[in-house]
């Protein structure tokens, strides 16, 4: 009986064990040199294999990261976060980039862009555009149907009153719905930036006015009221540079049909730390809107109705006593 | 003549894939080229005949004196699970681009079911050594050119219209029974 038992036991085991041993040295002799720097990476990452990177997962992204073939912060779901920890393995300084969001461009909502026809079809972007471009009035605008909100993985965008409506917090900047979008309207965002020219309507005036409450009618009010060149017009169509664009929301102020779009809620104020100031008046000269006042030699005041938020002062302050709040 | 009958049955008649319909799991994933067929296919076949010898030897070295020949189907799934181990370590060290084609199949060999049904097959068809390493050789080239037909065929379906809803594996099953069928032609050869 026991020997029934014990045999079987033994036999298997002593197999086992005969097997172990020679994988154990197999794995010895046939070892292969891997880059460690692979499974460090790899191990950073966040590892749910989106593919948002462009890369068949995190291991091949991890592997084109060491080879030198993807950038550090090739990763969008991790962000800054991420970069610098990657950049940290490989040894060499992460861009400090900002994390960019997809915004969409259009604020023909429901309540201000027309129908031309009412749509039956399929509930689909991309198929409504084979139908006369869509439903709504303006050709260029969001369809509204909701296309990019199923390509999302993150559930980062939503359409609200007919237009689709990225959420800041959850996108990732992966860029799926920008490729999903028949009108081409997402664009990648620096998330800082709180200024939005929602319109993409290439049309002249008075063609954008018959179609949408909020579209660009090309009056240029901001491309002048703009103090650092950051608008551009072409094409009938005004274009924020992000590059030069300071947040001072002044075009937003301006414009008639509040195309541009700022909540100016987030706007900042400067604030003079007083104790620190030496009443050497550059930021005086700097600011573009008169906001602050104060004689040389004496401590300076900034106009809060004034102010604007585009912060130049604070970086030209020597003393660095100016707080944007 | 008998190794001849005996090989010929192994890749035509009884066909692993076609006819006995083992190793069903790499027959379908890893057909889509017929670079990668081939490369699963011969990594089958030195499993497959390593597996045969390796199972025969244990069976009437170890098995069959200590009188636990029911141990059987566990000792060969340890044999054939440590020697796919092997393989794999040396195949990653030797090409490592095979070892990428193969993937995560390599490791499936493993469980595969052909490799164990042939070792299984062996011992209860009584062949002698010799037999067994053509009857592993055979199945396996078998495998081997089941799964390279396959794909080959499916190569061609990527440009051949059929319905969109069967696309991906529906057209790839009904493709495999069609090819089965055609098997079934060789079935009264021998």
């Amino acid at each position: 009986m026991i020997n029934d038992l014990l045999w079987p036991i033994v036999t298997l085991g002593g197999l086992a064990i005969l097997f172990g041993i020679v994988l154990a040295y197999a794995s010895k002799k046939f070892a292969v040199e891997a880059d460690p720097k692979v499974e460090e990476v790899r191990f950073a990452l966040p590892g749910a294999n989106c593919g948002g990177c462009g890369y068949a997962g995190c291991d091949a992204l991890a592997d084109a990261i060491v080879k030198g073939e993807a950038l550090v912060n090739a990763c969008p779901v991790g962000g800054a976060e991420l970069a610098k920890k990657v950049a940290e393995i490989m040894g060499v300084t992460a861009d400090e980039t900002e994390r960019m969001v997809a915004r969409v461009i259009c604020g023909g909502d429901c309540d201000n862009a027309k129908e031309k026809y009412e749509y039956q079809g399929i509930l689909d972007c991309k198929a409504a555009e084979m139908l006369a471009g869509g439903s709504k009035s303006c050709r260029f605008g969001c369809t509204g149907l909701g296309t990019c909100v199923r390509v999302c993985p993150f559930d980062a965008i939503h359409v609200v009153n007919g237009v689709a409506v990225v959420d800041d917090e959850k996108c990732t900047a992966c860029k799926k719905c920008i490729e999903a979008c028949p009108k081409h309207i997402i664009e990648l965002v620096p998330i800082s930036r709180q200024v939005r020219v929602l319109c993409k309507n290439t049309d002249k005036g008075k063609a954008v006015v018959e179609v949408c409450k909020v579209g660009c009618i090309g009056c240029q009010k901001c491309v002048k009221a703009c103090q650092f060149d950051a608008m551009t017009f072409e094409n009938n169509l005004t274009k924020i540079d992000y590059s030069k664009c300071t947040n001072c929301m002044v075009c937003a102020e301006v414009c008639p049909t509040k195309t541009i779009y700022a909540d100016f809620t987030n706007r900042k104020k400067a604030f003079i730390d007083e104790e620190e100031c030496i009443g050497c008046t550059i930021c005086k000269k700097t600011c573009k809107f008169e906001a602050i006042e104060g004689e040389l030699k004496q401590k300076h005041k900034v106009l809060e109705d004034k102010c604007t938020g585009c912060g130049q002062c604070a970086i030209k302050c020597p003393k660095k006593c100016i707080e944007m709040k | 003549m008998k190794l001849i009958i005996i090989l010929l049955s192994a890749i035509f008649v009884n066909n692993f894939v076609l006819s006995r319909f083992l190793g069903i799991c790499p027959f379908l994933g890893v057909s889509k080229k017929v670079e990668t067929a081939l490369g699963m296919g011969l990594a089958v076949t030195f499993v497959m005949a390593l597996a045969s010898v390796m199972t025969w030897l244990v069976q009437k070295v170890v098995l069959v004196p200590l009188e636990i020949a029911y141990m059987q189907t566990i000792a060969f799934i340890l044999v054939i699970a440590g020697l796919v181990q092997f393989v794999e370590m040396v195949i990653k060290k030797t090409s490592p681009t095979l070892y990428q084609a193969l993937g995560v199949y390599l490791p499936l060999i493993t469980t595969n079911c052909a490799v164990l049904g042939v070792a299984i097959l062996n011992i209860e068809s009584n062949y002698n050594l010799v037999e067994t390493l053509i009857n592993g050789v055979g199945g396996a080239l078998g495998f081997t050119l089941a799964i390279v037909l396959f794909a080959g065929v499916r190569e061609r379906l990527e440009t051949s219209p059929y319905p969109k809803a069967l696309d991906g594996f529906p057209i790839a099953l009904i493709t495999a029974s069609l090819l089965s069928i055609a098997f079934f032609g060789f079935s009264g050869l021998l």
